[in-house]
């Protein structure tokens, strides 16, 4: 993907390789993380930023290496704090782009609070969480996103932890743009992070990412040819909920219990089918939970979008009517306000 | 009938009460009198954590002391010539500290039963000859309250709150004040309630005649104006002076400020006067935590801003893996720690200095930072600005220690002119060619270089880094080198501070180090002693790391080395640790600041044996 930005006070054509820093990258071969910055590199050229304005911030953990990688500025924080850190940079500097670049344990174990808040409060970054149910850099212990009953180092006899879903955690903080797509679908993840990034305010991406050392297959199901159509759905605004190899299956929605309807059993037509609203939260709230009911496909797509108002916008509309209202500071005068005496 | 005058250099007052009876805000009141009418003045307010602890109970009073003078003090003096008791749990916490022969006015109405009963009282104090040491004055504050607001026609709960007016009115009269400073103060408060307005005027102006007729009060007092510097003063408590230094360092430096901060005791006024301040562009972050509040202001220091957290002991802990980051960064970064009673949640309304240590070495790893701390109210102003000036510079985080002493006290303040104050030069990076991040100035200070400008783009992190180039290194030689430099970094802030002035005799017996707060007390512990004809002399450390220049030297020329602080013994241990000095420490830690009598004892037990 090539397109025309203003670099450096010019027109010139970037490249997704443009977007490569000189860092060797350090990931184990074969982890699921080169298949995201190489689509995340394909993809920054169309959105005609200059690289000097684009920020990636990170915590801790395999994913958060990420920014090392990018030729843009970079910052690689401390463990779980990479919303706050860009909360921080994004307010101060309404200008910047910026990314976050984040793991399952980073973003919803150490830093869950953060995470949380940074939705509420909708500041406009685009937050990508690379979720292999795993923690990689301290070498295979269980982490939030680890199904129940998971055997690993720190949980030889199965963890007793219900897992988080990142879906509706973000939903239910407040996120305006929810959305999962996968390492192994290239196509796909370059479509959801167009989205997420064209999105204003906090666009929160889960990307089912594999980890070929500690946690291989864990969404095997999900990405392989065969199995793939029977066990997603892919979300399209406007679109019927169909899934199967011969989109022969359809969600339709009982009251507030989604049911899967076959196509084919002579009862239901495609009319029964629930169409894909990204604006509906009942809707996505419905969704996020698919992966919770067994034998239901997990969602892939953008299942929610809508507009609200930034943070940061709010806080810098406060400045100009502040200053609209008493003028611009005068700090002379502010020292000597209020009850004064002269000692002559 | 005629009263008697008595002229006084200087007056000590604590008002009591509960801790809804708003003795605070007499006691404020009071306070911006007393500056307008020329006075010097030294407050301590000292409050329960509880907002509204249960009426009438022990643990629920609130007090306000203020001492006034027409000669510079230095603290809120140590026991009150005059103690106003609104209930019997007032009297009873505060009559330790006052005065034999002190001035006892106490609200008679408020010593009924249940409440005597509350205190602990087994018959009552006003009536049982126990207060003969004293000089009692009764009055029946509520009553005369009431009456004094009838025809205004608040409601019974409206009406009793203007007492702490009534009793503010009787002391103006006692120490001759005008009224109208806090009549105006009332009216400009309550624009939208006038009723409340007036009758808080109205019980006022009824204290103040009760003073003038009643024949209980035979002497009034006179503290004449002090003679202080020229200059135009105000009024003001240690948390605006920061949040006023501060804002005046983001001005002078021309960068944006950033505050990130969550609210604790007895830091949160400083968030809150930030937030006012939007005109000046200031972005004021409540975050969600005390953690994302600094994490928050390193990211705005990353984007060039004057990054700012505000917090006490507590969050200060909860900070440190995040001042790591910025130490490892080299990103400028203020932090102000308003010291409270610890460990834990602790004594969250009580002053304390026991932070020094945790915030000289409580991170991880070799992780130094330049350590300041402010003297006074109005030395928040000074300090806060310094330590904004040394974060640019040197491209390092920075705290400032200032406590709940410094925090809620007030004193007049030399007001500066903004041309008068430092310059604050800062140069961001633009120039691509030979640019690399950890490239270091002749301040040992690597560049700061703002996201947006093109040709820089670089990544950095609390990984170790490799000398210049700011890569990722693990190599263990460049780490040991790179542990010296930043080390080396924050040494030579040493060589851009002032040296220490010796207040006394340069050589002698006894030296007192304070630092801090301690100012005040120890201030004034000298003045006593000196009167007294014993040789001491003082010096005051704004400075803990590094520690100014010609500390070990001064420190040489005397036999005996006092440190009191409120505390076990910080700094002692930093002092002997790097010069190996056989100090004497002197501590309390009873969440109140020190007397000057009790500095004033340990001297002259030092210079006797």
């Amino acid at each position: 993907m090539e397109s025309d930005t203003l670099q450096n006070g010019t027109h010139v054509k970037l490249s997704a390789k443009d977007f490569s820093s000189d860092q060797d990258v350090r990931w184990c071969p074969g982890c699921g993380d080169y298949s995201i910055l190489a689509q995340v590199q394909r993809v920054m050229p169309s959105f005609e930023i200059p690289r000097e304005k684009t920020v990636f911030v990170a915590g801790i953990g395999c994913s958060s290496r990420f920014p090392y990688y990018m030729n843009t500025y970079g910052f690689h924080g401390i463990h779980g704090r990479a919303a706050a850190i860009a909360s921080g940079l994004k307010i101060a500097r309404t200008d910047l782009d910026v990314w976050v670049a984040t793991g399952d344990g980073d973003l919803l174990s150490i830093g869950g609070n953060h995470f949380i808040h940074i939705l509420r409060r909708n500041i406009n970054t685009v937050i990508m969480l690379f979720n292999n149910r795993i923690y990689g850099l301290t070498k295979g212990q269980y982490s939030p996103t680890s199904e129940h009953g998971k055997i690993t180092k720190s949980s030889p006899f199965g963890t007793v932890d219900t897992p988080f879903n990142p879906l509706t955690l973000a939903l239910g903080a407040g996120g305006s743009f929810v959305a999962r797509t996968m390492d192994r679908d290239p196509k796909h993840m370059q479509d959801v992070v167009s989205k997420a990034h064209k999105h204003k305010g906090t666009s929160f991406i889960e990307i089912f990412q594999n980890c070929n050392i500690y946690n291989d297959g864990a969404y095997e199901l999900y990405t392989e040819k065969d199995t793939k159509p029977e066990n997603t759905i892919n979300l399209e605004h406007g679109k019927p909920l169909l899934f199967g190899k011969d989109k022969n299956k359809g969600i339709k929605l009982d009251g507030f219990r989604p049911v899967i309807i076959s196509l084919d059993d002579g009862i239901h037509t495609v009319n029964d089918v629930i169409v894909h609203d990204h604006t509906s939260k009942e809707l996505a709230m419905i969704l996020a939970q698919f992966s919770e009911i067994k034998g239901f496909p997990v969602p892939l797509g953008v299942l929610y979008e809508v507009e609200r108002p930034c943070f940061e916008d709010e806080m810098e509309e406060q400045i100009e009517d502040s200053t609209r209202k008493k003028g611009a500071g005068d700090l002379e005068k502010l020292l000597f306000s209020g009850t004064t005496w002269e000692v002559k | 009938m005629e009263k008697t005058v008595e002229v006084l250099k200087s007056a000590i007052i604590r008002f009591a009460g509960d801790s809804g009876d708003g003795m605070q805000i007499a006691g404020s009141r009071f306070t911006e009198t007393s500056a307008f009418f020329g006075n010097d003045l030294s407050t301590f307010p000292d409050y329960p954590a509880e907002i509204r602890a249960p009426a009438g109970t022990l643990f629920g009073v609130s007090g306000f002391q203020i001492q006034i003078s027409s000669q510079d003090i230095y603290s809120p003096g140590d026991e009150p010539d005059v103690l106003v008791a609104m209930n019997p749990a007032a009297l009873k916490v505060n009559l330790k500290d006052l005065k034999r022969n002190g001035t006892i006015i106490a609200n008679e109405d408020a010593f009924i039963d249940k409440n005597l009963q509350l205190a602990g009282y087994e018959t009552n104090p006003l009536e049982d000859g126990s207060l003969a040491g004293y000089k009692l004055l009764k009055v029946p504050i509520t009553r005369a309250t009431n009456n004094a607001v009838a025809e205004i026609g608040l409601n019974a709960k409206d009406a009793n709150r203007c007492k702490n007016f009534y009793a503010l009115g009787l002391t103006y009269w006692l120490y001759d004040r005008p009224l109208e400073v806090t009549e105006n103060w009332l009216h400009s408060k309550f624009t939208g309630k006038p009723q409340i307005a007036e009758g808080n005027v109205k019980a006022m102006r009824a204290g103040y005649y009760f003073g003038e007729t009643a024949e209980i009060f035979t002497t009034r007092y006179k503290v004449a104006p002090a003679k202080l510097p020229k200059g135009i003063y105000r009024n003001v408590t240690g948390n605006h002076a920061t949040a006023l230094g501060i804002l005046s360092a983001s001005v002078k430096s021309g960068l944006p400020l950033f505050l990130g901060s969550y609210p604790i005791t007895p830091a949160s006024d400083i968030l809150h006067d930030l937030s006012e301040f939007k005109n000046f562009g200031v972005k004021t972050f409540q975050a969600e935590d005390e953690i994302a509040a600094i994490c928050a202001a390193i990211g705005a220091s990353f984007g060039g801003s004057l990054a700012f957290t505000s917090t006490s002991g507590p969050g200060m802990a909860l900070k440190q893996e995040a001042v790591g980051l910025a130490v490892m960064l080299e990103l400028p970064l203020v932090i102000c720690n308003v010291q409270r009673g610890g460990p834990s949640t602790g004594l969250p309304t009580k002053t304390e200095q026991a932070d020094l240590l945790q915030v000289v070495s409580g991170r991880n790893g070799e992780c130094p930072l330049p350590v300041l701390a402010a003297a006074s109210p109005a030395d928040c102003f000074n300090m806060i600005y310094e330590a904004a000036r040394i974060a640019v510079k040197y491209m390092t985080p920075v705290v400032l220690l200032t406590d709940g002493y410094l925090a809620n006290g007030a004193e007049p303040w030399n007001i500066p002119h903004v041309k008068d104050l430092p310059e604050i030069k800062v140069t961001f990076r633009t120039e691509k060619e030979g640019f690399f991040p950890y490239l270091r100035d002749e301040n040992l200070a690597r560049p700061w270089v703002k996201p947006g400008t093109p040709g820089l783009e670089h990544r950095i992190g609390g990984l170790e880094k490799q000398h210049i180039t700011g890569n990722v290194s693990y190599d263990t030689k460049n780490h040991e080198f790179m542990v010296k430099m930043r080390a080396q970094k924050v040494q030579n802030v040493q060589n851009d501070i002032p040296e220490l002035e010796v207040d006394g005799d340069p050589e002698g017996e006894v030296l007192i180090i304070g630092w801090g707060s301690t100012y005040g007390s120890i201030t004034a512990a000298k003045e006593r002693l000196d009167a007294k004809g014993y040789k001491v002399s003082r010096i005051h450390l704004r400075y803990l790391n590094p520690f100014p220049k010609n500390l070990g030297e001064i420190m040489k020329r005397f036999k005996k080395v006092l440190i009191p602080e409120l505390n076990l013994g910080q700094l002692l241990k930093l002092i002997r640790a790097e010069y190996l000095v056989d100090a004497i420490g002197l501590d309390k830690i009873q969440g109140l600041p020190f007397k000057a009598s009790e500095i004033e004892a340990k001297v002259i037990e030092l210079l006797k044996n």
